[in-house]
């Protein structure tokens, strides 16, 4: 099992919101595939899937905000 | 640190977007080590991934794009003048502020070169004069490359079509360079301008203008 977390982005930002996911829940991912894209200030940024396996669960919905280290999804 | 230039002209949006996919391709893949594509385009609607229902207004026929960049929704137009840095963070620093927060300073300096104080307000990106928005900034990261970039309000004739929609998602008024200065400014004029202040904010060099990249996607 492996936590997909938000990772540092730089000084000063602590959150970022989930702005698309580009797999669903029960899909196939491989590591390095884009798996979120989220957005801070006026910048988009994708976080690419740090295993492979499959997405068993999504814990940020589109549009909600999450904290710099927080879990945002669970691949199996 | 080198860059390579591209001026495409006045341009139809969509081409214009395919094409800093493929510059961006090129710098992933360490063909190019940067590119920085300035263009104008004919007047088009883009909505970033922050657009509300409404920000784009029921009396729109401009064609409208949905696009992988930060930020509401905008207007371009060939008044503007068009810049997308197309850089790989990694050769300059990971801080996806700080690049915003660049782009800021290269505008504000093309505005000092005609002896306008742009200001920036934090959590508003973009730059302004008063209340009222001169420059816009909207950005896409793919693995630490960026895309899409920042326009400038130069001519003044150009600012009706911002009336279709409400800029950023704000109902904020746009100015240009043109009536901060109350004269005529030729565009074409004033472009090495902006590509001065990339390379001095950037600390990058050396300015190709490859016509057979351009011509491929012509």
């Amino acid at each position: 099992m492996t936590k997909v977390q938000l990772p540092p982005l730089g000084e000063g930002i602590d959150k970022a919101t989930v702005s698309y996911w580009y797999f669903k829940v029960g899909d196939k991912v491989n590591e390095k595939d884009d798996l979120i894209e989220l957005t801070t200030d006026k910048a988009t940024f994708n976080l690419p899937s740090p295993a492979s396996g499959t997405l068993s669960e999504i814990l940020v919905q589109e549009g909600n905000l999450v904290n710099i280290g927080e879990v945002l999804a669970i691949i199996e | 640190m080198e860059f390579k230039l591209f001026d495409l002209g006045l341009t139809d949006f969509k081409p214009a977007w395919d094409f800093q996919k493929e510059i961006f391709n090129g710098v992933r893949i360490n063909y190019i080590p940067a590119g920085l594509v300035i263009c104008r385009h004919y007047p088009v609607i883009t909505s970033g991934r922050l657009t509300k229902n409404g920000d784009i207004l029921s009396d729109n026929r401009l064609p409208v794009y949905p696009i992988e960049r930060g930020g509401s929704v905008t207007y371009h137009g060939p008044g503007q003048l068009t810049a997308y840095p197309i850089f790989n963070l990694n050769y300059f620093k990971k801080d996806i502020h700080w690049f915003l927060r660049q782009l800021e300073r290269v505008i504000l300096d093309f505005l000092a070169d005609f002896g306008i104080q742009g200001l920036t307000y934090k959590g508003k990106t973009g730059v302004w004069i008063g209340q009222q928005k001169i420059a816009s900034i909207g950005i896409a990261v793919r693995n630490w490359i960026t895309f899409h970039g920042l326009s400038i309000n130069i001519k003044q004739n150009d600012l009706d079509n911002f009336k279709l929609i409400r800029p950023c998602g704000m109902d904020i008024e746009m100015v240009s360079l043109e009536s901060l200065l109350e004269e005529n400014i030729d565009i074409e004029s004033v472009k090495q301008n902006l590509v001065n202040k990339f390379e001095n904010i950037f600390s990058i060099g050396r300015k190709i203008n490859d016509q057979s990249t351009i011509a491929a996607i012509r």
